[in-house]
């Protein structure tokens, strides 16, 4: 099995690779997978609250090189954008971009999964934090 | 507050191989192949051009030249395991070998009994011919083994019973290298009357595997995991105490006294028998050097890097074969980081099923750990500047891999794996 280039250069320079503070209130926290299947991700997202929008991502995968790559890919992807816009992310774009074989595609579900983990517990963080109030922020 | 983990780039050259005469990519995975050796080649060649005759001509010079070949392999073979000529029958590999022997007790022997007993690990050769018996309706026991790898005698005494017609157990595994006691079975097979038949790939060439010294009934040959070349194989079938008799799979002429039809592949043939008349002289030499730099790949990065596991019992083992699991690093994201190395893993990831090494579950490695195996197979023409230099960038790989992962960071953190509820856990 061949690896594409932009595979290979996200394993040999992988964009993003660390940790935010899980505490933090600005912090969303998506871990998926399991050890047992072979693929574990961790994807971290900081966001900017009176804009919505992601500032900072960080990841740390165990998996093989595609599972890498497409976190590495979705660190760089949701930066910048709007937590909407990066909840419109789909497997299939990273599937296109990092140009994944069939046996590779679950690879992407997962980082589209992270994604989404991370918007999640971002999320409640947000709306445990507020008072009830009618004009909650979207 | 940001931890940002500076990542190491990636490299291929630091250790500069051209400088310590080593060429890359570096073959290090010799269960799954070996290259030919050169003295095998030159010996095979003149039947293909010159001396081409099909063996089974009896009637003119091109004929006998091809039975000459085949009939000086023959005894090689023999040679080799403690055989006579008259029990070695040629086949185009070993998962041939399996089959014959399986299925040729089994159609043959059907009237004494139907069960059948193997191991767990068994190569799938041996494990799909075992599952397509059971349709038919014969009983297969498939005997667990234990941490170290090998199976319980007590097991296997307590599995035998009155309609036991075969054991078949193989002499070395090819993932975990690890050798089952063939003498204690053989002798307890005799003592029973049970046909004992040993799938002896990884073995034959590189340990001594004496037929009789063992009670071994039948065994299974390969060309291509002995420096011979591939699509050629033999299986030993025992003529006297006790006679063996084998239904045939292959029908055609009747060739090799009625037990496997089909024209001999004379240069293969004569390639298997020159490997093994080399494997014959060199196999004292070759087995200590093999295992001197099996240990001293083992001892250097065992001796760097921590949580890293040998999967299989170090003592019972082939001299060349070596199986580690790294935890917390993929294997398959392993293998990437050594592109410069050929080696294989029990990664599911490596499959093509997706599942992770069947073999490694039966050891009782939990599916984490089987997905962070490397299988190395030392051979022939391995150096010990290849050792060192494959030492040291699985090291800095799992290093750098570690540094990326998950895992690591929950363990360096004190959380027990164990505990944690996995989003992706199967429910």
């Amino acid at each position: 099995m061949s690896y594409s280039d932009k595979v290979i250069d996200h394993y040999n320079n992988p964009r993003n690779v660390g940790s935010l503070d899980k505490a933090s209130s600005d912090v969303g926290t998506g871990l998926v997978g399991a050890p047992e299947c072979g693929d574990v991700m961790k994807l971290q997202i900081k966001v900017n609250r009176d804009t919505n929008v992601i500032e900072e991502a960080k990841f740390k995968t165990f998996g093989c090189g595609s599972a890498i790559a497409s976190s590495s890919l979705a660190t760089e992807w949701v930066k910048g954008k709007t937590v909407d816009e990066a909840l419109a992310i789909k497997n299939m774009d990273i599937v296109k971009e990092l140009s994944l074989p069939p046996v590779k595609i679950h690879c992407s579900v997962l980082a589209e999964d992270a994604i989404r983990a991370a918007i999640g517990d971002w999320k409640k963080k947000q709306e445990s934090a507020k008072p009830v109030s009618v004009e909650a922020a979207k | 507050m940001s931890t940002d983990v500076k990542i190491p780039q990636a490299q291929t050259q630091t250790h500069h191989p051209d400088a310590k005469g080593i060429k890359l990519p570096i073959y290090m995975d010799n269960h799954a192949t070996t290259p030919m050796d050169p003295r095998v080649l030159e010996e095979m060649l003149p039947y293909f051009m010159e001396k081409f005759g099909n063996a089974a001509s009896r009637n003119h010079s091109f004929g006998w030249a091809g039975e000459e070949g085949v009939e000086t392999a023959r005894e090689r073979i023999a040679k080799l395991v403690g055989a006579t000529t008259k029990e070695i029958i040629f086949t185009s590999g070993a998962t041939e070998s399996d089959n014959l022997a399986i299925k040729g007790v089994a159609e043959m022997y059907r009237e004494k009994g139907n069960h059948i007993i193997t191991a767990v690990t068994e190569h799938k050769a041996v494990l799909d011919t075992c599952k397509r018996l059971e349709k038919y309706g014969y009983r297969v026991t498939y005997l667990p083994v234990q941490k170290d790898g090998l199976i319980d005698l007590e097991d296997l005494k307590r599995a035998m019973d009155d309609k036991t017609i075969l054991v078949t157990i193989m002499w070395a595994n090819n993932e975990i290298g690890v050798l089952q006691p063939v003498d204690e079975i053989g002798k307890l097979c005799r003592e029973r009357g049970v046909i004992f038949h040993t799938d002896a790939t990884q073995a034959v060439g590189k340990i001594p595997t004496d037929v009789n010294k063992n009670n071994i009934d039948l065994m299974s040959i390969s060309g291509h995991k002995m420096y011979g070349p591939k699509g050629v194989g033999a299986l030993y079938v025992r003529r006297k105490n006790p006679r063996v008799q084998l239904s045939a799979i292959i029908d055609g002429g009747g060739h090799e006294r009625g037990m496997r039809s089909g024209t001999l592949n004379v240069p293969g043939i004569v390639g298997l028998g020159k490997a093994c008349a080399i494997a014959q002289e060199d196999m004292a030499q070759e087995s200590c050097r093999m295992a001197g730099l099996r240990n001293r790949l083992r001892d250097r990065i065992m001796n760097r890097l921590d949580e890293a596991y040998i999967n299989g019992s170090m003592e019972n083992r082939l001299p060349g074969n070596l199986n580690i699991s790294f935890a917390y690093v993929e294997g398959e994201s392993l293998l990437m980081g050594i592109n410069d190395i050929a080696v294989s893993s029990g990664s599911a990831c490596t499959s093509a099923t997706l599942e992770p090494s069947y073999v490694l579950k039966a050891l009782g490695t939990g599916d984490d750990l089987a997905h962070s195996s490397i299988r190395f197979g030392i051979g022939r023409f391995n150096t010990e500047a290849e050792v060192d230099y494959v030492a040291d960038r699985v090291i800095e790989t799992v290093e750098r891999l570690r540094e990326l992962s998950p895992l690591y960071e929950m363990a360096k953190e004190g959380i027990n794996l164990k505990d944690v509820k996995w989003a992706g856990e199967a429910h």
